[in-house]
Formats: C-alpha cells, sequence, structure tokens
C-alpha cells in the first residue's frame, strides 16, 4: 500500500546529510565539549561551527544563539525565565501547550497571564495585543506560525509594540522555522525558540535567540556550558544536526522550494474543498487572504466525526492529524480552532494537512484518491438502530 | 487495509485476549484471518477530580481509561501486530453515563451505568466509529453468547458457560440490529480458560486482576464522587434532608439526603435498633426513607419499562421467566405480562428481596435473554 505522510508539522524525517553530518559525533568524535583534549576540543569546535551557522540562520551574534532540547524548554525558559511574581504576562489562547500551560502555572506564582484570541481569520490583531498592556507587563510570547493553522502573525508589528513599550517579547518559531526567513532583528524580539525536528533535524535538540543583555534565568543550573544560561553536557551530535538542518533549511528558501510546495498545498486545497459542506480554517479574512506558511492547510467537513476520519485515513494510507492528542492518545478538539470561534462539532470535524518539502505530484493524488472516498464513505454510515433504554 | 473487525479494547485480559484470538486464526489459514483493528475508548479522565476532597490523586490500575490500560492495551496490539487507536468519548459519556448516574442518585434511586454504557457507548458509538473505518462488526470480551437463530429470524443473546462471569444483565439493552454486528467470541469459555488462552498467545497481561468497580469512580465511594462531581459542576446537591420513618408510619430519626441510601441498605441509617434495620423504601417526592425488618423487604411483584426484547418481538400474552433483578442475583420465577405501553409487570413465585428503582430487571428463558427494562 502506498503511504503519504501528510504531518510535516508533527515532525519530519532527517534529511541525508543531516544523518551525514551527525555520523562522526556518536563514536569517533564522541568527545565532552567541556574537555581540554583534543577529544574536547573536537567537540566544542563542532559546536562552535554550528553556532556560527545558527547565529547567520537567526541573525544574530553567535554569543546570541543558546542550544537546548527543543521548543518546550525554549518556550518554558522564556517564560519561567523572564516573569517574577507580580509579573503580567500576554500570550494568545492559540500558543503551543508548551506556551499555555508554563502560563497556567504562573497562575499559581502570582502572575496574571492574558491570552489575546484571534480573529475568525486565525490572525491574531496587533491591537489586541497592544490593548492588553498593563503597566506591571513584563513579557509577550506570540507565536511565528500557528502549527494547526500554518497562519503567520504579525510579530514585526508586534515587536514594534514590544519595543515601544520596553516589554520583552518572545517569539514561539517552532512552526515557522526553515518555512519561512528568518531576522530576529526584524522580528524586533529578545527571545525566539526553535526546535529541529521540525525542519528535518534531529528530535530532541533546539535552539534559542537570547538578545545580548536580556536579563534571563537559566531553567537548568549546573555546570557552566552555554554561558551560564543552559546546564547540561552539550548535545553535540544533536548540535550538529540541528545547525545541518538549518543551513539546508536555509538554502531551500531560496531555491524555489517554497514555492512548489505552495503550489503543491494550493492544489490539495482546492481539490478537497471541492467535496462538498468543506471550508479551509484560518484561510481567509473576509475577502482578503490571511498569510499562511506554504505546506499547511486545515480543511473543516461537515457532518462527520475527524477522529473517526484521520483513523479511516490512516488505514488507507495517509498520515494526517485531526485536533490534538491528549494524554491516552485520544483525540482533543483543537484549541486553536475554538479559539478562532469553531464550534466543538465542527473543531472536531476539522483535518490538518501539512506537507514535506519532499511531496511530490503522486502523494498528493493518492491523498486526492482516498480523502473524498472516505468521506463519502462516512457520511453515508445510517446510525444503526440503538434502543432507547435510559 | 480492510478492516473487518474492530475490537474493543479495555486493556484487561477479557479484551486483550478476543483481540488475540480473532486476530490470529488457529488454523494458520492465512486466507482465514481476520483484519483486526483494536479501538479503545477514552471514557474519563480518571485524574479530572482528583483535587476535590476525598478523590484519590492516581487511581489504582484495572480502571477504565486509566493511562495504564492504555498502555496495556497498546502493548497487547503491538504484539498481535494490529492497528490500534484511542477514541475520545469524553463528552459524549458524561452526558450519556455520567450525568444520568448522578441523577439516578439525588433522586433515590440507584443507577446502573455499565449498561447506560453499553448502550449508548460501546454499542451505539464504538459500533458507529468501527463501520466508519470500515469494520463491519466488532467484538467485545463480555461473557455472553450472541446466535442468529433462522427459525425465528432473530438474533439471540445468551448467559455464558462460565455462569460466574455472565454479563448478560449488563447486555440487555442491545437491539436486533447491533447483536447482528457484535461478537462476544468468549462466551463459550470460562475465565480460567481465557487466562489460559492469554498466556498461550503470549499475551503479558495474562495474569492482571479483573476489574471490579463502577469504572469512573476511583475508590469505589460513589457517595465522594456526587459531591466532587456536582462541586466541580458548580451545582449544589438538591436538598434532599427528611424523615427516616420505620413501616409503620412512626418517625424514628432524620437523615441528611436521600442519596445516600439504596434498598436492602443496612449500614449507616444513623438509628439504632434492637434488630437489623433495612431501608424498604426511598420517596423522592416526600424524601422520606422507609426502614424495617429484613423480611419486609420481600416484594412479590414489580413493574419495569423502557423495555428492550431479545428473542421475543414484543410481549403480547402473559409468558413464565426467570426474573434477575441486579447484578448479583439469582435469577427468579416470575410470570411476566404486559402491563401498558412500554411497561410489564412481573409477578415472582416467591417474595423476592430488595427490588430497587433504577436497576434493570432482565428476564430469562433458560439461558436465553429474552428482554428487560428499568424498575420502576
Amino acid at each position: 500500500m502506498r503511504r503519504v505522510y501528510a504531518d510535516a508539522n508533527a515532525t519530519t524525517p532527517l534529511l541525508p546529510e543531516v544523518m551525514e553530518a551527525m555520523r562522526p559525533y556518536w563514536m569517533e568524535h564522541f568527545g565532552n565539549a567541556s574537555s581540554i583534549h583534543l577529544h574536547g576540543q573536537q567537540a566544542h569546535t563542532a559546536v562552535d561551527r554550528a553556532r556560527e551557522t545558527m547565529a547567520e540562520f537567526f541573525n544574530c551574534h553567535d554569543a546570541e544563539v543558546v542550544f537546548n532540547s527543543g521548543g518546550t524548554e525554549g518556550d518554558n525558559t522564556a517564560i519561567f525565565g523572564i516573569l517574577h511574581p507580580g509579573d503580567h504576562f500576554i500570550t494568545t489562547s492559540i500558543e503551543h501547550s508548551a506556551i499555555l500551560e508554563a502560563a497556567r502555572r504562573l497562575a499559581r506564582n502570582g502572575i496574571e497571564t492574558t491570552f489575546v484570541a484571534p480573529e475568525p481569520s486565525g490572525l491574531i490583531n496587533p491591537m489586541d495585543i497592544r490593548r492588553a498592556i498593563r503597566p506591571e507587563t513584563r513579557l509577550i510570547s506570540v507565536m511565528l506560525a500557528n502549527n494547526e493553522t500554518g497562519v503567520l502573525q504579525p510579530v514585526e508589528e508586534i515587536g514594534k509594540i514590544a519595543s515601544e513599550t520596553g516589554i520583552f517579547f518572545h517569539i514561539d518559531a517552532v512552526q515557522g522555522a526553515g518555512k519561512v526567513p528568518f531576522d530576529v532583528r526584524r522580528f524586533g524580539c529578545h527571545l525566539l525558540s526553535i526546535s529541529a525536528h521540525k525542519m528535518h533535524g534531529p528530535k530532541g535538540i533546539g535552539a534559542m535567540f537570547v538578545r545580548r543583555g536580556t536579563p534571563i534565568e537559566p531553567l537548568l543550573v549546573g555546570g557552566s556550558h552555554e554561558r551560564r544560561q543552559r546546564a547540561g553536557t552539550e548535545n553535540v551530535p544533536g548540535i550538529v544536526g540541528l545547525a545541518k538542518a538549518a543551513e539546508l533549511a536555509m538554502h531551500s528558501l531560496g531555491d524555489g522550494t517554497i514555492g512548489r510546495l505552495a503550489t503543491m498545498r494550493d492544489w490539495l486545497e482546492e481539490a478537497i474543498l471541492r467535496i462538498p459542506g468543506t471550508g479551509v480554517n484560518g484561510a481567509s479574512d473576509g475577502e482578503q487572504k490571511v498569510p499562511r506558511v506554504a505546506n499547511t492547510t486545515n480543511i473543516w467537513f461537515d457532518q462527520l466525526e475527524g477522529e473517526a476520519l484521520v483513523i479511516a485515513l490512516d488505514l488507507k494510507g495517509v498520515s494526517v492529524s485531526g485536533g490534538s492528542a491528549c494524554h491516552s492518545g485520544a483525540t482533543e478538539p483543537s484549541h486553536v480552532l475554538m479559539a478562532m470561534g469553531l464550534d466543538k462539532t465542527r473543531a472536531r470535524a476539522s483535518l490538518r494537512f501539512s506537507l514535506l518539502k519532499a511531496a511530490n505530484d503522486a502523494d498528493i493524488d493518492h491523498v486526492l484518491q482516498v480523502v473524498p472516498q472516505a468521506v463519502e464513505h462516512l457520511r453515508a454510515l445510517a446510525p444503526v438502530a440503538a434502543g432507547t433504554l435510559g | 487495509m480492510n478492516i473487518t473487525i474492530a475490537v474493543a479494547m479495555s486493556g484487561g485480559v477479557d479484551s486483550s485476549t478476543v483481540a488475540a484470538v480473532l486476530a490470529h486464526a488457529d488454523d494458520g489459514d492465512v486466507a482465514s484471518q481476520n483484519s483486526v483493528v483494536g479501538l479503545t475508548l477514552q471514557l474519563w479522565d480518571q485524574t479530572r477530580l482528583a483535587s476535590k476532597r476525598g478523590i484519590p490523586d492516581a487511581p489504582k490500575a484495572g480502571r477504565c481509561c486509566s493511562l495504564d490500560d492504555v498502555y496495556d492495551a497498546r502493548k497487547v496490539a503491538e504484539h498481535l501486530g494490529i492497528p490500534y487507536y484511542v477514541v475520545n468519548q469524553q463528552e459524549r459519556f458524561e452526558q450519556d453515563v455520567v450525568r444520568p448516574f448522578v441523577s439516578e442518585y439525588l433522586a433515590g434511586r440507584t443507577p446502573i451505568p455499565c449498561s447506560l454504557c453499553n448502550n449508548h457507548l460501546k454499542f451505539d458509538q464504538l459500533l458507529q466509529t468501527a463501520r466508519s473505518i470500515g469494520a463491519d462488526r466488532i467484538a467485545t470480551g463480555h461473557y455472553a453468547i450472541n446466535e442468529y437463530d433462522a427459525d425465528r429470524s432473530r438474533w439471540i443473546l445468551k448467559r455464558p458457560v462460565d455462569k460466574a462471569k455472565d454479563q448478560t444483565y449488563f447486555l440487555f439493552g442491545l437491539t436486533q440490529p447491533q447483536l447482528s454486528r457484535t461478537l462476544f467470541p468468549l462466551g463459550r469459555l470460562t475465565k480460567p480458560e481465557v487466562r489460559e488462552v492469554a498466556r498461550q498467545r503470549g499475551l503479558a497481561l495474562a495474569e492482571k486482576p479483573d476489574s471490579q468497580e463502577i469504572c469512573f469512580i476511583p475508590g469505589g465511594d460513589y457517595k465522594q464522587f456526587l459531591t466532587a462531581y456536582l462541586e466541580e459542576q458548580g451545582q449544589k446537591a438538591p436538598e434532599t434532608a427528611g424523615e427516616l420513618v420505620a413501616s409503620n408510619g412512626q418517625v424514628i430519626g432524620h437523615h441528611e439526603s436521600i442519596s445516600n441510601f439504596t434498598v436492602g441498605q443496612r449500614k449507616g441509617l444513623g438509628v439504632s435498633s434492637p434488630s437489623p434495620l433495612y431501608v424498604l423504601n426511598i420517596d423522592p417526592a416526600s424524601h422520606r426513607v422507609t426502614v424495617g425488618a429484613d423480611a419486609e423487604l420481600a416484594t412479590r411483584s414489580l413493574r419495569a419499562n423502557r423495555l428492550n426484547w431479545i428473542s421475543i418481538p414484543g410481549l403480547i400474552a402473559p409468558m413464565r421467566v426467570r426474573a434477575k433483578i441486579r447484578h448479583r442475583h439469582e435469577p427468579a420465577w416470575a410470570t411476566l405480562e404486559p402491563a401498558g405501553e412500554d411497561q410489564v409487570l412481573a409477578t415472582f413465585d416467591e417474595p423476592q428481596r430488595a427490588v430497587t428503582p433504577g436497576q434493570s430487571a432482565v428476564f430469562y428463558d433458560g439461558d436465553e435473554v429474552v428482554g428487560g427494562g428499568w424498575i420502576v
């Protein structure tokens, strides 16, 4: 059976070049980057090179790059490292749970959070951020691209508001990394978090941009790694893999890959929208199209259960996602779609297709063979007569 | 992949064994193998009321939907090499099982959530999900036999070989279309035999203990659950304090709430008496709870409504049956007769102890389930 992976926003496979770049650092150049001998120096050099690449990726100084374990750690560090009791925090209701759950914990320490809701289009209005600011507001955190809808948020405008008002600004850029060009100066942020595995790097490694002079407390303490900003022996193979993935991502941003991906996504979207009773979540704001990353579309289907559709598609060889997984692995209706004003039924009946950069026409063909059939089958099922007991 | 059977997997021995038996037919004939998918219904978040008074933080293993059970079910599916999914039915479960459970208690009745869950979740929603993903039928680990009888043109539900594990009492609500799509592969096995099959199939959980209590009530204390659930919902338990009266009408005390009582209950009545006292009757209108001697608990007849018939299309004339009035009740001979729209009257040969409104009455003809209803 042909299998198509259309869940790139969940994770991506390593590119062969990334695998190759990492290979020597498992067994041959295995040293601890903190050691003074040759083995240590080899590892240290690899981390330095990787830091230079990441500085280029972010458009910042080497010293502003901190390696960590990924997006969740970056998000948590920004929040717990900047905010103190009595502070006020502004974020949005469509953030990743690494932000939302951290904010919930803040509440226990007397730090209040304002969750700014998106417009029905999925876009955060910068004016809503501005309106939420209080004298004690210390941090704003907004995502670059939403994981469910792919909608790109107006981070530059929010960055301007932050700098005018002297508030720290963190961007969760996990879903934007490798999909849109990065420039932390243009974004106007103090902090920005990314994760390698969303852009064909390894899992369990990420990096954070920390603007020089930003008073941030480390989340992990111990050795003096990463200029005392993140204790723990450097994950050298991971760091090397992250840098390679970032290098390849920068290249792909300029070689036409993104345009090709957008064309394929649009084709997929238009074809699925020909199924009656469907629509896109987070595509337009009335007449105006909202900016999205090139690989993502989120589509609602009338009169069906999204969870059953995800399972049916999986059994037919198409990997997609609907909503977010709860602790048991069952699906919860997406909090992002609900925040955009969808009711539970429609949020539950929505699927996210997110394409890999390597997607080809045959993949889209396969998806388009499977999806309309599965939707028709599900909709045609009449309920089995159940008892009227109780 | 063409899936033909969806197995409802709870993470226990019974449903795991069903999955094992269906996934790999014994005769080794590849063509005869079924395409099986495992589904677990996520019904209740066991940590949901954890912060509430008296509710333990970490539920013990062996409850439905605890993370451990989902983990066990997933491991079995991996072991068998079958696709496996967890399906979120928490909202439906709360609406169709938990809320009715709570309101029944508040109304002075004693509900059976397992029957509601079977009617609304396992054999309705799960069947629907199964069909959505291409499975014609579902299989569960219930101990019951389900066979088509061509002479009567009906699906017949029967008591299993292992009478101690008989679960037909909770299955009386299944309609003919539901039964036609349901397999109970354990009906002809005893529990020890099921464990033996599980061992033979290399299932690591072959020795896992049976679960006994109501799955969504950690610790089994339903009063604590009622309080915690109402608190979470921001509701107050309705004021149902009232008089405790003897069977001769004499007021002998007061109680705090009718939801603390169930017919036949002996403990916790709060009155002293030279001979043991039992709850005879709970009147939801006056909040009066009548107590009396054991002998007074005996009842000659009961009425049941919201009926479902299985072995017969409907009851038109009196019929001799054996009636079971609670899970652990030995079915007793009775004459069943129609008593108006969607209601029957069962008259026992011998008076039965503690007929309890809210429980179901299930009628048997030999091993066959004739049908059943809810005691009013």
